[in-house]
């Protein structure tokens, strides 16, 4: 099954405001795309229903990144070569700019956006699980106004968020207070670049001596959604890392995670890497 | 006086380069002629059943377009290669998912996806089979009957024609067993395949695209149309990669084309994308090998049985002669007191395989290599010290009984390569550091030969014709239908013109293979253009070279400057010139069909491989961390060439060892596309050490042997064996994935590859899609 | 709706950007726009409006090649050539970023430009003879 692009129209007006109030009036007809990267590929393979496509590319209004003292906010139209070189996100965010730097190619860096990464609701998207970690809040836009929600309650289920059909995504607020945390990131893929992720384990922790004062661990692939692993994280509040919290973290992991079997991997290896990457993380903290 | 600079062994610009590198070069989606059609292919969804319906929906304006069924074919519904089973068309049944059933062709391309999906077919399913496992029971036939049912040819090669003495069995020291399986590869060419097809009542069919055989598709187009082969014109175009995926199936488009231009009136371009070129055209046949061998306590190679199975997909296509050629390469580069060989090509309801790179040589030499590591095991021996005692060496005689005349030195290249890639030092280092990491090191190796040119007697059937022709200007032109395709086909054969003919590399022209002008050199497969159709070429150059010299128009030591003016001088005197050689059948190269015996190639390269690996039991993948590659080829015509031709072929079969899964449900090849089928990139592939030795044979122009297809054979194996040292796990499948590591290595059932779900694509679409 | 690739090789018959994949895999239909890479099979060509867009036509000046496209000529970097403008392109664009890059760098750089023909080596030999000739211009 297969289509031709030219079946599909495309408008690209020239502010938010106008987009805003295209999908204010139509709201079921026009699908939103900005840098293409996932949606173009649907299209290709005939799997794009919309046949209306409204162009959210290069809007100033969601291509940014704004620094301030508490919070740095990045809309939704940034690309990942955008994150990539910003030098607070380097500085500070750092799991944030290398999952920029592993998804897909250069130049598929050059068009993809976080707000597309986001709002595609792929349970094995990149940045996701970095958000998850950092607790960033999401600000959704139509023209009705604004509203802000925890990411963590974006995702309802399996490629369903709290998107309004007359609502984008406008931006990614993370919270600057993140010093002293020990970031983690790894993703396993099916080769070493541009590889859909098997499963991915983004994670900040605090450190109190040789306590862990407050753990955050995100994940794709485990769940039909990106997901904080809280079962872990609960087993692993206050403790010390040893043998033994490194079992019980473990086993939290695997009541948790509920991957499943598909074209890519199977749910048993990636509930064992899964756990096998926090044990990594673990061992990094000792 | 000109003294002759050396050409052949330096490394002159690829002739075709600059052209390339512009981004000028002309593939075939690149030509648009004028009045020019598309066309698209009907294919059934179903892998087994009856045609019960076909209707059209009326939503589409069906006017508009051409549409071709079998009815329309002027001479016989069959794509010929050896038999003739494989249907142009299906008519009543279709044998596999994919199978073309009708054409379609519009002026517009944009409209085609759409007419394709409004063509809606019912079938009557009838069952289906996948596995050799499947097709060997008989308990469904799909192909042949009685003897041969489901089974696409058999060999029975056996040394001596004799089968093996019970004694030998009941007097081993060992007898070790082992199972070793293959599975399908794709070529993954990065051009897809394409053709365009123009169709004249008077002067017949011209067809040009992509490919490695332009006289194949001339074959194929005599029968579909009922033509002459004066009739059928084949025109190679700039071609974007083949490896073998462009060797039979062009057969298949091209006279698909064809018949769209002829119904149509226009020219039609027919060109797959991706998702279509991976679905429906050939891969590489998965394989199954049985080994049963009586090994004596010194480590000595008593007697071999092994059973070489191989998938050939719904028609018979090129099975046979991929059988034919794994099962010679079964025994390897080992001298065997007594060995028997039975193969079969089985049929299943999957689209035809084909030609890969190797061509049945990877797949046994897969089995055997890891047999030997397993002997060694068994016996007590390193993997060094097994393949020493059992090397062939100069005077043996190989399974097939042919007497190595040319000189051969195993010995001295497993110790080269060891030494140049450090293996003992880093087996013992490894082992060391192992137990103590998470991330385990592993060495290991693979000794094997590979056989170029056609089998046997199939270069005297070919009889292949080389031209060389001065141009108006008084340049040689060679003409031949040997095709490029990356390879460097037109480099080495203008290399060896200018060699023999004492001109500079950039004074040689080559024709672009258009079968009205240029004889048929044989199909550019089999690793056989720089040893039999560089020989042919370096003799016309020869003959071209005494013709001008014995005209009086020439004489010793000519200059440049000479040559054009004399060429010029001899062609206003008598007229165009054009050398020729024809194919010479070496004296004592007899090989006999029957017994399967006798000199199988004229020349075979020798090689080492060594694969180092690293296993990270956090992921459960394993990488190929530095590779070694040491092979004796005869003579190195052009020296980046050849290594690029080395370096190409081990990245694809890393793939094939380690990423490249085709994953089939119900015939269905599901992750047809770039994103779900894993290809290494550029970050995935470690250094890699390539390094020749030369031994010239007499067969080939300057001694050259084949190079094409040996890099194929040995990292699979090796790489292995690397990870079974570095595991302590013996894995025989390939390709072998982290999930198939996993599996074993924490035992977890239900784990590994085979627990894929392809059902789910998962998270490659958004919300919007289906 | 058009892809920037078909408008470049239709309609304006610039066919080095070549379709591989059609998904954005193989970078075969790369192109520079305003000087970064980018795929053209999966850019809608509205969405280039004010861009400016460099093909690999776009690199020799005159008949004279780009010393980019000579070094991948000399170390062999090009074979069937069908994924030769793409990674010359991505050559180009890495080097504006790193004059004389790393292998790591490289391998990185020209992660989506897939080449099935030469397994890399001869492509980074290239690259690495393209930086010392100092083709930041």
């Amino acid at each position: 099954m297969r289509s031709n692009a030219t079946q599909y129209d495309l408008i690209a007006p020239n502010s938010l405001d106008a987009v805003l109030q295209i999908l204010a009036d139509s709201p079921d007809r026009y699908t939103p795309i900005a840098g293409g990267t996932e949606l173009m590929v649907a299209l290709g393979a005939g799997r794009l229903q919309s046949k209306k496509l409204v162009s959210l590319w290069n809007l100033d209004e969601l291509r940014f990144i704004e620094v301030a003292p508490d919070a740095i906010i990045i809309g939704a139209g940034s690309t990942f070569t955008d994150i990539r070189k910003h030098p607070i996100i380097a500085e500070e965010f750092s799991i944030l700019a290398e999952a920029a730097s592993w998804t897909g190619s250069v130049a598929n860096q050059n068009r993809g956006t976080l707000g597309g990464n986001i709002v595609n609701a792929s349970p094995a998207a990149d940045s996701p699980p970095v958000l998850l970690a950092y607790d960033a809040r999401l600000t959704l836009i139509s023209i009705r106004g604004t509203r802000t929600l925890p990411y963590r309650d974006f995702h309802l289920a399996y490629k369903e968020t709290t998107l309004e059909l007359d609502e984008i995504l406008h931006s990614i607020t993370i919270s600057r207070n993140l010093i002293g945390y020990k970031p983690y990131i790894r993703k396993v893929g099916t080769r070493n670049a541009q590889a859909i992720s098997k499963v991915a384990i983004a994670a900040l922790a605090r450190m109190n001596d040789a306590y862990i004062e407050d753990i955050r661990i995100g994940a794709a692939s485990l769940r039909e959604y990106p997901t904080r692993l809280t079962a872990a994280e609960q087993s692993l509040v206050g403790k010390t890392i040893t043998p033994a919290t490194i079992a019980a973290a473990r086993a939290a992991v695997l009541t948790e995670a509920r991957p499943i079997d598909d074209i890519r991997s199977t749910a048993k290896y990636r509930a064992t890497v899964a756990a096998n990457l926090l044990e990594e993380f673990l061992h990094t903290l000792e | 006086m000109a003294r002759t600079p050396q050409i052949v062994g330096q490394s002159p610009l690829r002739k075709e380069g600059k052209a390339k590198v512009l981004g000028r070069a002309q593939y075939v989606d690149d030509i648009t002629l004028p009045n020019m059609w598309f066309g698209a292919t009907v294919r059934s969804t179903i892998p087994r059943g009856r045609i019960t319906s076909i209707k059209f929906d009326p939503a589409i304006p069906w006017h508009e377009f051409t549409i071709v069924s079998a009815a329309d074919i002027p001479g016989e519904n069959t794509i010929v290669h050896l038999a003739k089973d494989h249907p142009c068309l299906a008519v009543t049944h279709v044998n596999h998912v994919e199978e073309p059933i009708l054409l379609l062709a519009h002026p517009d391309r944009a409209v085609l996806p759409a007419a394709v999906a409004a063509v809606h077919i019912a079938y009557e399913e009838l069952p289906a089979i996948y596995t050799i496992e499947e097709s060997e029971k008989k308990e469904h036939i799909i192909w042949g009957e009685g003897e041969t049912a489901n089974t696409f040819k058999t060999y029975l090669m056996q040394k001596n024609q004799t089968p093996i003495p019970d004694e030998i069995w009941q007097e081993a020291d060992f007898i070790v067993e082992g199972e070793y399986r293959t599975g399908a590869q794709e070529q993954l060419y990065i051009e897809n395949n394409g053709v365009i097809a123009e169709y004249d009542p008077e002067s017949g069919v011209t067809v040009r695209g992509s490919m490695q055989c332009p006289f194949y598709l001339v074959h194929a187009l005599t029968l579909v149309f009922n033509l002459p082969a004066e009739k059928c014109r084949v025109i190679q175009t700039e071609t974007g990669g083949a490896f073998g995926g462009k060797e039979d199936f062009p057969s298949v488009i091209g006279s698909h084309a064809a018949l769209l231009a002829m119904k149509s009136g226009h020219p039609v371009k027919l060109c797959y994308d991706r998702a279509e070129d991976m679905a429906a055209t050939t891969k590489r046949h998965p394989s199954r090998t049985r080994h049963r061998t009586a090994v004596s306590k010194d480590g000595k190679l008593l007697a071999g049985e092994i059973d070489f199975a191989i998938d050939g997909g719904a028609y018979a296509t090129l099975s046979p002669v991929v059988l034919s050629r794994g099962t010679i390469h079964a025994p390897g580069p080992y001298l065997w007191p007594h060995i028997t060989v039975r193969a079969k090509a089985m049929a299943t309801n999957i689209p035809p395989h084909g030609a890969f790179r190797g061509f049945g040589a990877p797949q046994s030499i897969f089995a055997l290599e890891r047999h030997m590591d397993k002997i060694a095991k068994t016996v007590g021996l390193t993997p060094e010290e097994l393949r020493r005692r059992n090397l062939l060496s100069t005077g043996d005689r190989t399974a097939t009984n042919q007497l190595l005349s040319d000189p051969v030195d195993m010995q001295h290249l497993l110790t080269k390569a060891l030494r140049d890639s450090n293996y003992h030092a880093k087996r013992r280092q490894f082992d060391h550091e192992n137990p103590t990491s998470t991330i385990k090191r592993g060495i290991g190796f693979a000794t094997f030969f590979h056989g170029a040119g056609f089998t046997g007697s199939g270069e005297r059937r070919l009889n292949s014709l080389v031209e060389i022709e001065l141009t108006p200007e008084g340049q040689p032109r060679i003409l031949v239908s040997s095709t490029e395709f990356g390879q460097g086909t037109n480099t080495i054969l203008c290399q060896i013109a200018a060699q023999t003919l004492h001109l500079p590399y950039d004074q040689i022209l080559i024709a672009q293979p258009d079968t009205t002008h240029v004889p048929n050199s044989g199909p550019t497969v089999a690793s056989r253009t720089a040893m039999i159709v560089g020989k042919l070429v370096e003799r016309a150059a020869q003959s071209l070279r005494n013709t001008l010299l014995a005209s009086s128009h020439l004489s010793d030591n000519y200059s440049t400057q000479d040559f054009r003016r004399a060429a010029l001088r001899f062609l206003a005197q008598h007229g165009p010139l054009k050398a020729e050689a024809r194919y010479e059948s070496p004296g004592n190269i007899f090989w006999d069909d029957e017994t399967y015996s006798g000199e199988a190639y004229p020349a075979y390269a020798w090689a080492v491989y060594v694969a180092e690996v690293a296993v990270d039991t956090t992921t459960y993948a394993a990488t190929v961390t530095s590779f070694h590659a040491l092979q004796e080829v005869g003579k190195v015509l052009h020296p980046i060439l050849a290594t690029g031709q080395i370096e190409g072929g081990i990245a694809q079969a890393i793939g094939y060892a380690l990423y490249e899964k085709c994953l089939w449900r119900n015939g269905h090849l599901t992750n047809n596309q770039m994103t779900n089928y894993i290809m290494p990139t550029s970050a995935d592939l470690p250094p890699i050490h390539v390094t020749f030795e030369e031994t010239p044979s007499p067969h080939g122009a300057f001694g050259a042997k084949g190079i094409g297809e040996l890099p194929m054979d040995g990292p699979a194996p090796a790489i292995l064996n690397a990870i079974e040292h570095a595991t302590n796990i013996a894995f025989n499948e390939i390709p072998l994935l982290p999930e198939d590591i996993f599996e074993r290595m924490t035992a977890t059932p239900d784990s590994g590859t085979e627990d894929l779900n392809p059902a789910i694509a998962g998270p490659v679409f958004s919300e919007a899609t289906a | 709706m058009k892809r920037l690739l078909d408008v470049l090789r239709e309609d304006l018959q610039l066919t080095g950007a070549k379709e591989g994949c059609g998904e954005g895999e193989c970078g075969a239909c790369a192109v520079l726009m305003n000087g970064d890479l980018v795929n053209s099979c999966l850019i809608p060509a509205l969405q280039v409006e004010g861009a400016r867009i460099t093909t690999i036509e776009g690199l020799a000046i005159d008949e004279k090649l780009h010393p980019i496209q000579q070094c991948f000529l000399e170390e062999g970097g090009a074979q069937c050539g069908i994924c030769t403008p793409g990674m010359i392109l991505a050559t180009h664009h890495l080097l504006e970023k790193h004059t004389q890059p790393t292998l790591l760098q490289i391998q990185e750089g020209l992660n989506g430009n897939l080449c099935r023909c030469t397994g890399y080596m001869r492509i980074f030999e290239a690259v690495q003879q393209a930086s010392l000739v100092g083709t930041a211009k």
